[in-house]
């Protein structure tokens, strides 16, 4: 099987973040960066059905040169070869992200093409989708488990409030992994190793926007700090004075002790 | 007809969130002096249907088909567009489900636009629907404005407009019948399951004590769960937590978890995504302990600490100690 993985590098977790002057985008400078967590399970998933199934794994990733270090990151994991679009432009709408991909792919037709359900920084949790669509292919999306078998794939999708629903559809397909699908495993010494000498694919974003069709539908106007509508009474003062107020609240005020 | 509201429903049982997407579109009809309509896909949907002619809409579609009787993203964008080339409505609204995660993207795509997913409130400028969603999960916001032609289509995040709003009328329904073959419809959906029993049942809990990745590792569990005795608590989760087996995914509170309504929760370590708090809104009294001020959870607690969680709890578990 081949298989294609969608990873996008996102702002590290904790980051504290910053509207940047312009009002439309965060500051990126003191930023450090990490693999989108969906896209690392989607990863981990595409890996393990490569080593059940045999085949490859192709990881491709639109984004700026830093970029680089969650694609090497990727091939240390086993990922086999990677294709990254360098593009600087940020914040793109997802049609416009899933159109670089699909004109990246133009010349890949993989079996599976596994994305993140959604990404951390932008939320669109659209991008794979509109993958799927523009290149003809069935989809299912919030995917806790693949079986390949006869004349395609069985997957089980996550449905709210704790249910699920298995889905079967025929192969070529895109898939959308929800974080959990299973345990994420590390990149070993000899995979590290062994990146520094996988091939890794760079294409413009410029070079493909060519084909791959036109504008933006929809304009990010402003960014900016949410507003606290809620009054949260906040205790202050070292741990210990915190912790006696909160529980002197509790136990008088809230009435819960 | 101007702002269409596409309704959810399984099996003939709506989805409740399809009813604040119902009010939003009935709210920006009149904010923008255009009319409201609904739609509702599936087989046997004419009880479904009848239930929203009560309502001040200007037309009801009910899109009729035995291939839309268990939803497929083929068949819904199929009939879908079908509605949309016959309605010509200038925005289309959905609730912000995991069906509509699934086929809207691709809806939107195959009409050449982009929809606005997870928008969470709205104002009118210039005669034009300006949205709000949240980036970095509910850090930060952003106001999107469309700018192509229309149809338009946003999703709305859950508890983000409010269904009590809904205004009641008498609307006429109109059957519609998509033309849509077998053949078109590529994936094929099974039944829908459960996973084996749970074992625990966080809804009946009184005090819930909920860690989220704050704590680290899983090696610092164990303090929380110092903290949930201390307080006759029941021990719940983030996602995070169950997804690296720390604690049993039958603890896991949110859209994907379960959904509780304690006297008391307690989020620690837990940044507030809308996933996880569509799962605890409902508690009584909500206390956050968080090193982040900006942490989203703070919008929706009554109490909370600002600090590292391995100096507050401890001193908390002592406090409490002395209380009781
Ligand atoms: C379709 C879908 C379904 C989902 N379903 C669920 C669900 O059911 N339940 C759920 O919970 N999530 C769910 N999620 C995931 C959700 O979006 C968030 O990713 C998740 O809730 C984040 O968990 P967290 O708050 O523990 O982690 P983070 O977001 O990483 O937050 C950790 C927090 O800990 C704080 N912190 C760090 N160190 C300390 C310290 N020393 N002291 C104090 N505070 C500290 C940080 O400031 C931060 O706010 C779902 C996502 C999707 C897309
Ligand atoms: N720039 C990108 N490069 C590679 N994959 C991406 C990119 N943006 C989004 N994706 C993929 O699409 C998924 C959903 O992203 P989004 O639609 O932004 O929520 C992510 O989890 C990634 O797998």
């Amino acid at each position: 099987m081949k298989i294609v993985v969608a990873i996008k590098q996102v702002p590290a977790r904790d980051s504290q973040l910053r509207i940047a002057s312009s009002g439309k985008w965060i500051e990126e400078a003191d930023l450090t960066y990490e693999i989108n967590e969906p896209d690392a399970y989607a990863l981990e998933e595409g890996l393990q059905l490569k080593e059940k199934h045999g085949g490859e794994v192709v990881a491709l990733c639109a984004g700026p040169a830093r970029a680089a270090q969650t694609i090497r990151e990727a091939l240390a994991k086993g990922a086999d070869r990677a294709i990254h679009i360098e593009e600087d432009q940020g914040a793109l709408d997802s049609l416009a992200t899933a159109r670089l991909l699909a004109a990246a792919l133009a010349s890949e037709a993989p079996d599976l093409i596994l994305t993140g359900l959604q990404s951390d920084d932008l939320g669109y949790g659209q991008t794979g989708v509109i993958l799927a669509e523009l290149l003809g292919l069935p989809h299912a999306t919030i995917i806790m488990q693949v079986e390949k078998q006869e004349g395609g794939i069985r997957v089980k999708r996550e449905l709210e409030d704790g249910w699920f629903q298995h889905v079967e559809m025929p192969l070529p397909a895109l898939l959308t992994i929800q974080s959990g699908i299973s345990k994420l495993r590390y990149a070993t010494l000899m995979g590290i190793k062994k990146a520094k000498t996988k091939e890794v694919r760079r294409v413009t974003a410029a070079e493909l926007a060519s084909g791959a069709g036109g504008g933006t539908d929809v304009t990010l106007e402003r960014v900016y700090l949410p507003e606290r509508t809620k009054r949260t009474q906040l205790f202050e003062g070292s741990p210990k004075e915190a912790a006696a107020k909160l529980v002197e609240k509790l136990k008088f005020e809230a009435r819960v002790l | 007809m101007s702002i269409l509201a596409v309704m959810e429903q399984r099996a003939g049982a709506w989805n409740r969130m399809s009813f604040e997407t119902l009010a939003a579109a009935q709210q920006m009809a009149q904010e923008l002096g255009t009319t409201a309509g609904a739609a509702v896909l599936g087989q046997g949907i004419s009880g479904l249907a009848g239930e929203l002619a009560s309502r001040q809409l200007a037309q009801v579609y009910a899109v009729e088909h035995a291939l839309l009787k268990d939803y497929t993203p083929d068949g819904y964008a199929l009939a879908l567009r079908q509605l949309l080339a016959a309605a010509k409505p200038s925005m289309v609204l959905f609730p912000h489900t995991y069906q509509v995660r699934d086929f809207l993207p691709k809806l939107a795509t195959s009409l050449h636009r982009v929809a606005v997913s997870d928008a969470i409130g709205h104002r009118v400028d210039g005669g034009q629907i300006v949205l709000v969603r949240q980036l970095f999960q509910g850090k930060v916001n952003v106001d999107v404005r469309f700018a192509g032609d229309a149809p338009h289509f946003a999703s709305l995040q859950a508890g983000a407009w409010r269904a009590d709003r809904l205004v009641d009328g008498s609307a006429p329904i109109e059957q519609f019948a998509p033309e849509i073959a077998a053949a078109q419809i590529r994936t094929r959906p099974l039944d829908l399951f459960r996973e084996s029993q749970r074992a625990v049942d966080l809804g009946a809990a009184e005090i819930i004590v909920s860690v989220g990745r704050g704590i680290k590792e899983a090696e610092n569990i164990p303090l929380i769960q110092k903290l949930a005795e201390a307080l006759g608590a029941e021990l719940a989760a983030s996602r995070p937590i169950c997804d690296a087996g720390w604690l049993p995914m039958e603890r896991q509170v949110g859209s994907s978890g379960q959904t509780v309504a304690p006297k008391m929760y307690m989020a620690i370590g837990i940044s507030g995504a809308i996933q996880h708090l569509v799962g605890m809104k409902g508690s009584r009294i909500v206390v956050a302990i968080n090193k982040d001020p900006n942490a989203p959870i703070f919008e929706v607690a009554d109490y909370g600490i600002v600090g590292d969680l391995f100096q507050v709890v401890p001193e908390l578990i002592e406090a409490i100690a002395k209380a009781k």
